[in-house]
């Protein structure tokens, strides 16, 4: 067979085209395809409330601590673990961090110089001992070879525990200047146009960020052999994108005066960026999805299996840590029921943004993505005073649904029915690197020769 | 159905069998005819559509998923699912063994159709059915043990005894021998013989073209989802290279490759390697073992399955299995320490697994991202993987090695067990070894496939690497390999060199001594 007639030739234009606005993420658009549809559904039902800059604001405040335990949760899901402990974790870390920073005192020193002072070594204190629970879970699910899910079912058990020792059962409070964290705003500065001041310069410096690597991804697809999108699909991705960006900095940029886009959600952004660079471009990276993928055949590709397995857990816990500290700083003391339940919010968030519950399978983004939709479902039913047990009730559904129609359409072998959007062949091993893995390619055309002996359908493979 | 104008009466036919997947033509107007009481066997690369049929057949496939007409016993049969099939007396045998490891032979034999009294399970009874199956298929062991505790042979005959209890008319087996060694392989097909004798027709999938020669009375063959033609081993005068070429369409005339290259000098050297079993204290599985291998030269490993061929492998790729207790590895005559799969990679060591499913590849992951998986740091910088080279480095693995796919982006889980293989061999040839270990590299694969996985063994040994190749399959060791070495429990027992052996000799080797008897 010759080489060129290998290659399944891909026609351009129309519908082609148009799917590689939606290139590569598969089950990632379609799950945000339903954030989409529960935001205008909300949007319309609240009368407009759901996108209102105070509420936006709520919004990510008040969910900030899940998206940021669900970065850690998908790498740990990834590498075919889970963690139980998360919250009991948060909940310790927060008590000791209120702890050591109500005890903090430097009498010497000017009030302002202080009050830094005992917010950052209470932040570094809390670092380092989610530092100290994520090396004591990670060594013995590492080297030890215990199941994650026993070592943090006890972890669950001991770090409550020990947030109840160490607080005595009560709340304690945090100082004024911790609270900026979880709850604070960008500082406002120059002149007054109606609008805040650095929410715009911030969402300027996304949407250089969003065109820079659009065309980075255009240049990367030119030099790897995907076929590039015409310009247009670039520049309609572009301007949907761009819109966005636009509509959410003026949404964030016009709320109360002193509010701008959150601290929470900076902090949270800043992670979304770093651990999906880790997850998509890193060797570390590459070997949580080897390992989770088939550990046997990483190991036996040079892949030091407990490293990785060590690093995924000790990860999780900082992760852990960070969230609790988020958490007290915005609800202003850390008390004996923080935490309750957290570990079951991300690991939803993990799942409904398509992660394999086998591992092997998820990214950063998705999980994110999940989560939103967790969180938009949770404010707009409070929105709408539905009780808190029909919101159990509902979110409980929207995962059994997600995952559900998930595993339906991958047994069936046809996109499901959000994943219709980016129709393909091959159920969903959707590219782990969204955006930058070519269109097209992942559905060759029939005709080509060759392609119909090596390209089956799933349900033609053996099965195993 | 009347006697069918020949001599025997036909059990089965299936008619103009038409089998669509999206985009797929998977079979297309297959037909088939198996004469009652006959071994008939059905041959084809992987992929043309063997197991496809077979699925068809019991049922895997509904009816109503395909077109065509399938008469068995006389009237058209509609398949819902497999037990629909079973109850028929059709049942299939597949590659991967569908036993339960934990549960013991009878539990497992009895598995779904338990004989029960006042709907308890009778378990006496049981038992007794178990030792007159076993018998039947010539196992003597107690049929409480434990499937994980029998060799794979074994195993194959339980599911055999299984099928007889579901009063098996039309026994079909996918790749029976795939996973055996010669002697189990032997008494297998010994076995399907006397299943003939007593009545029960066989259709049996296989790849190994010289047991099929011995054992078929009649042969169809398959390519490209479309019947071929239908062969009578006695009145045809049929052999291999008549079956080889029916399945490709063309003669190989070369299914070896030429020796090309200079043998040079000693590259790589293990001396007196000894291994435990990893759980079993007083079980050595490799025994004082020591051998060389010279810069591009191709060293052939015989042994049944179980001597420990695979074992002193991965022992020496890093210490992979079993507790390893003394041995020196010399690599240029300089002695290397080799304690971890990260210190094997970066001494120029590299190991091919025979089982490229469970311990060569991650089956989620695409084309391009497997084949460098095993040398990251290669194409990164400070850890940052650079895809522009790793597409770049795939692409170029691609051409070399024509690894039949679209593109790189591919998922490995979409490529025939030979297109699987070559990246396996990428993703290793892209560590840049000195010294490749490459563990049965073409079970189960298609005999074109195979034929171009020997010319990668010999290139590779052409550019002046260190080629140890293990296999179960005489000729091709024979065919591939400059010289051999044989193992037989855990020990070397023979060097000869491939010009001097031949199977009867590398098989008395393995075998350790004439006398002993071939034991399952």
């Amino acid at each position: 067979m010759s080489e060129t007639a290998t290659r399944a030739p891909e026609k351009s234009g129309g519908i082609r085209d148009l799917r590689k606005l939606f290139a590569g993420g598969g089950r990632q658009y379609g799950i945000l395809g339903a954030l989409v549809v529960i935001v205008v559904f909300f949007q319309w039902q609240t009368g407009g409330k759901t996108l209102d800059p105070i509420n936006l604001i709520n919004l990510i405040n008040g969910n900030a601590y899940v998206l940021v335990l669900a970065i850690g949760m998908v790498m740990v899901i990834v590498a075919g673990h889970i963690d139980l402990s998360v919250g009991s974790v948060a909940a310790f870390v927060g008590i000791v961090v209120a702890q050591v920073m109500k005890a903090l005192s430097f009498p010497g020193l000017p009030d302002g110089l202080a009050a830094t002072l005992t917010v950052f070594i209470g932040i570094i204190v809390g670092l380092i001992i989610g530092a100290l629970v994520g090396a004591w879970q990670g060594w013995w699910v590492a080297y030890v070879g215990v199941p994650a899910f026993i070592v943090t079912l006890a972890g669950m058990l001991l770090f409550r525990g020990a947030n109840q020792f160490v607080g005595n059962s009560t709340s304690i409070p945090v100082p004024q200047e911790f609270k900026f964290i979880g709850g604070g705003f960008l500082l406002d500065f120059g002149p007054d146009f109606g609008f805040s001041n650095p929410t715009l310069i911030l969402g300027l410096l996304v949407a250089i960020a969003v065109i820079w690597q659009e065309r980075r991804s255009r240049v990367a697809q030119r030099k790897m052999g995907g076929d590039v999108a015409p310009l247009w699909v670039s520049i309609v991705r572009l301007v949907i994108v761009l819109a966005v960006v636009v509509g959410a900095t003026i949404l964030f940029a016009t709320g109360r005066v002193g509010t701008s886009f959150p601290i929470a959600g900076i902090i949270l952004g800043v992670l979304v960026l770093g651990y999906s660079f880790l997850t998509n471009n890193t060797t570390i990276g590459r070997h949580i999805f080897a390992v989770g993928g088939n550990w046997r055949a990483a190991e036996l590709s040079g892949v030091n299996i407990r490293r990785v397995n060590f690093f995924v857990m000790a990860n999780m816990s900082v992760i852990a840590a960070l969230a609790g500290m988020i958490w007290i700083a915005r609800s202003a003391a850390s008390g004996p029921g923080d935490g309750v339940g957290w570990e079951l919010d991300a690991i939803s968030a993990v799942f409904i943004g398509g992660a394999a519950v086998s591992g092997g399978i998820g990214t950063v983004a998705g999980s994110i993505i999940g989560g939103l939709v967790i969180a938009v479902l949770n404010n707009g039913l409070q929105l709408l005073s539905v009780g808190a047990d029909r919101v159990q009730m509902i979110k409980g559904l929207v995962l059994l649904i997600a995952v559900g129609v998930d595993v339906y359409s991958k047994r069936q072998g046809r996109p499901s029915i959000i994943g219709l959007l980016t129709r393909r062949r091959g159920g969903d091993l959707a590219p782990l690197d969204p955006g930058k893995a070519p269109a097209g390619t992942q559905t060759p055309t029939p005709s080509a020769g060759g392609a119909e002996e090596t390209v089956r359908p799933p349900d033609q493979q053996p099965e195993r | 159905m009347e006697l069918a104008g020949a001599s025997e009466p036909t059990i089965l036919e299936m008619r103009s069998i038409t089998k669509e997947f999206p985009g797929v033509k998977a079979l297309d107007d297959v037909s088939l005819t198996v004469r009652a009481g006959e071994i008939h066997a059905i041959c084809g690369e992987n992929g043309a559509g063997k197991s496809t049929l077979m699925k068809v057949l019991s049922g895997v496939y509904p009816y109503g998923s395909y077109t065509g007409d399938i008469v068995y016993q006389g009237s058209t049969v509609r398949f819902r699912d497999i037990r629909q099939s079973e109850t028929a007396g059709i049942v299939i045998i597949h590659q991967e063994l569908a036993l339960i490891p934990l549960l013991s032979i009878t539990e497992n034999i009895f598995l779904g159709n338990e004989p029960t009294r006042h709907g308890v399970i009778d378990w006496v009874a049981a038992k007794r059915m178990a030792w007159e199956l076993l018998a039947r298929v010539g196992l003597s062991d107690n049929p409480d043990t434990l499937i994980k505790d029998i060799g794979v042979g074994k195993q194959q005959l339980v599911e055999i005894a299984k099928a007889l209890h579901k009063s098996v008319k039309l026994l079909i087996l996918d790749e029976p021998t795939a996973a055996l060694n010669e002697s189990d392989s032997q008494h297998l097909l010994d076995l399907l013989r006397g299943l003939k004798g007593r009545g029960i027709t066989s259709i049996m999938i296989s790849h190994k073209l010289n047991e099929i020669e011995a054992i078929a009375d009649e042969i169809t063959i398959i390519r490209d989802g479309k019947t071929i033609e239908t062969l009578n081993v006695k009145d045809d005068g049929v052999d291999e290279d008549r079956i080889i070429r029916g399945m490709v369409g063309r003669t190989l005339e070369t299914r070896f490759p030429p020796r090309t290259g200079e043998i040079g000098e000693v590259l790589f050297e293990v001396k007196n390697w000894n291994v435990r079993h990893p759980m079993i204290n007083d079980r050595m599985v490799v025994k004082n073992s020591s051998f060389t291998v010279r810069r591009g030269e191709v060293v052939g490993f015989a042994g049944l399955m179980g001597a420990g061929r695979t074992e002193l492998a991965m022992s020496i790729f890093g210490h992979s299995y079993g507790t390893f207790l003394s041995g020196t590895l010399l690599k240029d005559g300089k002695e290397i320490k080799v304690n971890t799969v990260g210190d094997a990679i970066n001494n120029g060591i590299a190991y091919v697994s025979e089982d490229r499913k469970a311990l060569g590849l991650n089956l989620l992951d695409d084309i391009k991202r497997s084949i460098v998986s095993a040398k990251l740091s290669k194409i990164s910088k400070a850890s940052v993987v650079s895809k522009v080279d790793e597409y770049q480095a795939s692409e170029t693995f691609r051409k070399s090695l024509r690894i039949k796919t679209p593109t790189v982006y591919e998922g490995v889980n979409k490529l025939s067990g030979g297109n699987q293989q070559k990246v396996v061999l990428a993703k290793w040839m892209f560590t840049d070894p000195d010294i490749l270990i490459l563990d049965e590299p073409t079970r189960g694969i298609d005999v074109g496939a195979k034929t171009e996985i020997y010319g990668i063994i010999r290139d590779l040994a052409a550019q002046g690497k260190g080629v140890i190749m293990i296999s179960s399959e005489l000729p091709e060791l024979l065919g591939v390999s400059d010289r051999i070495y044989t193992i037989f429990e855990g020990a070397i027992t023979n060097e000869i060199s491939a010009e001097q052996a031949d199977p009867e000799t590398l098989m008395k080797s393995m075998t350790s001594t004439e006398k002993r008897a071939p034991k399952l």
